[in-house]
């Protein structure tokens, strides 16, 4: 199993006060409290960064690259998400942010969008990508794609078999730079510039091939800084790169809109994304043809690791799109050579099967109900476990025991001082025999 | 009405279906994806399931009075039985034609009565059997080899 995966959200354990309020957020019950310390089942994890947000005392974390990755490469390319377009107040164009970025050290800008657009492009053409039973899904937030690997496996073969803009810009940008220069491929850097602890993972740990052309993330918020010193400069004019649509997949809904063919949803917040997957389960959404899942509000510029709310990021980006033309012309000479395609399907996460033997895990699976029927059904998260069901599971897993329940170790204590009572009553009569006998003789005497 | 086969079954649970609640409609049959889903049922089987119950207990909801589902597991096979308490099918022949639905318009702007979930579960199961009286009730078992 994926045991050892990489993972962006981590927990700083001398910040945890070990409170609950992560427990009920995470959507794959990820996160136990033990000991007075939350911990995250790396398994379970699909680096939502939704516990990042509940955090008040921010212990929960997202691991990107230092901006000291960079001195590892000669020559650094920077591939800017789309959403870091909406996080300045006072920017003038697209092109002051890509000179911004040149400012700052990078050798060269290649824009995630136009990477958007290549594969929007690639996918609009692929008479071969067929609608299974329902819908076919996006494969564009990593998130989505782990929440599916986990609670909805039976969905992975409508995922889209694409890679996404951040691979398709970092393969491009890499071979055009190489040749431009004339100089070898591994002394340059590719860095994603991310509002995603998800995609941080998603390069270490990539999905449907093996090695992530990306050479590193780094967060917005670590780059937020030295940026905005260095916006609207002297600006040169730069080639434009990117359409209007491949600005857009920043947005929710943006992707479903320049893909443009038939049916489509967009759901944004990953709860929102579990219901109509569910949905989509049950077969209730067979006239759809395209689902587009994000696992952020408002699409990737809600991200964690945004600087700026969402919300107004959405119309800056709106804005600073809407001059833009509506498709990029590029040649098949441009990407010949390049393969957008995943290199073999998104494999299943078994980590919610109880047991690999059938017939253990039905065993197992009666257990877990005796003994949720046994406890209070509050699902406080008192006990560590996000609900009573979960603890229930722990137990039977022999991970926790019943008296991680702070109801039934109530009850026990109560029964235990109970019974000293009876105890002691039963010796306190005893001895108050004795003291009446003692007395009796004193009266006596 | 006929059983499908006797056997053993490990696990065993019951849904009751109030007739006309929208609330709770589908939590049966989510409630059976999700442990099936634990179980490790293979994933193409599941979404045969899924879509299966769901639609049976969508027609307790709209169309019976209400009735029960039940669930039995054994590790060769998921069986789901589904009988309600009225009013019953008529034809059944002709309610489980494709697009065939009796369900009148407030049913259909909530995008049900499409006329297909007969057929669909006929479709998705490996094996499926229904039996109706009218004045009695539908009595429906599904079988789903795993
Ligand atoms: N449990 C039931 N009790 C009574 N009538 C039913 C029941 N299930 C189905 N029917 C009848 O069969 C018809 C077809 O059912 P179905 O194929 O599920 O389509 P729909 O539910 O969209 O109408 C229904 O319109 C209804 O008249
Ligand atoms: S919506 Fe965007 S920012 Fe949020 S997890 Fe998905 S890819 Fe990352
Ligand atoms: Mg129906």
């Amino acid at each position: 199993m994926e045991a050892s995966i990489f993972h962006s959200v981590t927990l700083d354990q001398t910040k945890c006060k070990g409170c609950t309020n992560c427990l009920k957020r995470c959507p794959t019950e990820a996160i136990r409290v033990h000991d007075g310390k939350a911990q995250i089942i790396g398994a379970k994890c699909i680096d939502c960064g939704e516990c990042i947000r509940v955090c008040a005392y921010h212990a929960k974390v997202a691991v990107t690259d230092p901006l000291s990755i960079l001195d590892k490469y000669k020559y650094k390319i920077a591939l800017p998400a789309p959403t870091l377009y909406g996080q300045f107040k006072k920017l003038e164009s697209i092109d002051a942010l890509l000179n911004g970025l040149l400012n700052i050290g990078f050798d060269d800008v290649y824009e995630v969008a136009k990477g958007a657009d290549i594969i929007t492009k690639n996918v609009k053409e692929d008479t071969t990508i067929q609608k299974k039973r329902g819908p076919l899904i996006s494969s564009a937030c990593p998130t989505i794609i782990r929440l599916i690997q986990v609670r909805f496996p039976e969905l992975l073969e409508n995922i889209v078999n694409y890679i996404s803009p951040m691979e398709a810009a970092a393969k491009i940008s890499k071979k055009e730079f190489a040749e431009k220069h004339n100089v070898d491929i591994k002394e340059i850097g590719a860095f994603f510039i991310t509002p995603c602890p998800s995609k941080a993972t998603a390069i270490k740990s990539p999905n449907g091939f093996d090695k992530s052309a990306v050479d590193g993330a780094i967060s917005i918020l670590d780059i937020y800084g030295s940026l905005s010193a260095a916006l609207n400069m002297e600006i040169d004019e730069l080639p434009k790169r990117a359409s209007k649509h491949g600005v857009r997949w920043a947005l929710s809904g943006g992707e479903s809109d320049a893909l443009d063919n038939g049916n489509a949803i967009s759901v944004d917040g990953i709860n929102n994304v579990i219901e109509v997957l569910e949905a989509i389960e049950d077969g209730k959404l067979s006239n759809i043809d395209f689902f587009e899942g994000l696992a952020c509000v408002g699409g990737c510029v809600g991200g964690a690791l945004a600087f700026e709310n969402g919300f107004i990021a959405r119309e800056r980006i709106k804005k600073l799109s809407e001059n833009l033309p509506d498709a990029v012309p590029y040649s098949k000479e441009e990407m010949a050579g390049f393969d957008f395609k995943l290199d073999y399907p998104i494999k299943p996460n078994e980590v919610l099967q109880l047991d690999k033997d059938f017939s253990i895990a039905i065993k197992k699976l009666e257990q877990i109900e005796e003994i949720t029927a046994n406890l209070p059904g509050f699902d406080c998260g008192s006990c560590g476990a996000p609900s009573c069901r979960a603890l229930a599971e722990d137990i039977v897993n022999k991970r926790a025991g019943e008296m991680d329940c702070v109801f039934k170790l109530r009850e026990k204590v109560r029964v235990l001082a109970q019974e000293m009572i009876d105890f002691s009553y039963e010796a306190g009569l005893d001895s108050e025999k004795n003291d009446k006998s003692n007395n009796d003789e004193e009266v006596d005497g | 009405m006929e059983e499908l086969r006797v056997n053993e079954y490990n696990l065993k649970d019951i849904y009751t279906i109030e007739a006309g609640n929208f609330v709770t409609a589908g939590e049966a049959s989510s409630n059976i994806k999700t442990l099936l889903k634990r179980l490790g049922v293979n994933s193409s089987k599941l979404r045969n399931i899924a879509i299966a119950s769901y639609e049976a207990e969508i027609n307790l909801v709209i169309h019976s009075k209400g009735g029960q589902m039940e669930l039995l597991v054994s590790p060769n096979e998921v069986i789901i039985k589904i009988d309600d308490i009225g009013p019953g099918i008529e034809n059944i022949e002709l309610a489980m034609k494709e697009g065939y639905s009796t369900a009148p318009d407030s049913i259909r702007v909530m995008g049900f009565g499409a006329g297909m979930g007969l057929s669909n579960m006929r479709n998705n199961a490996d094996d499926f059997k229904i039996e109706s009286k009218l004045g009695e009730g539908t009595h429906i078992c599904m079988k789903f080899n795993i």
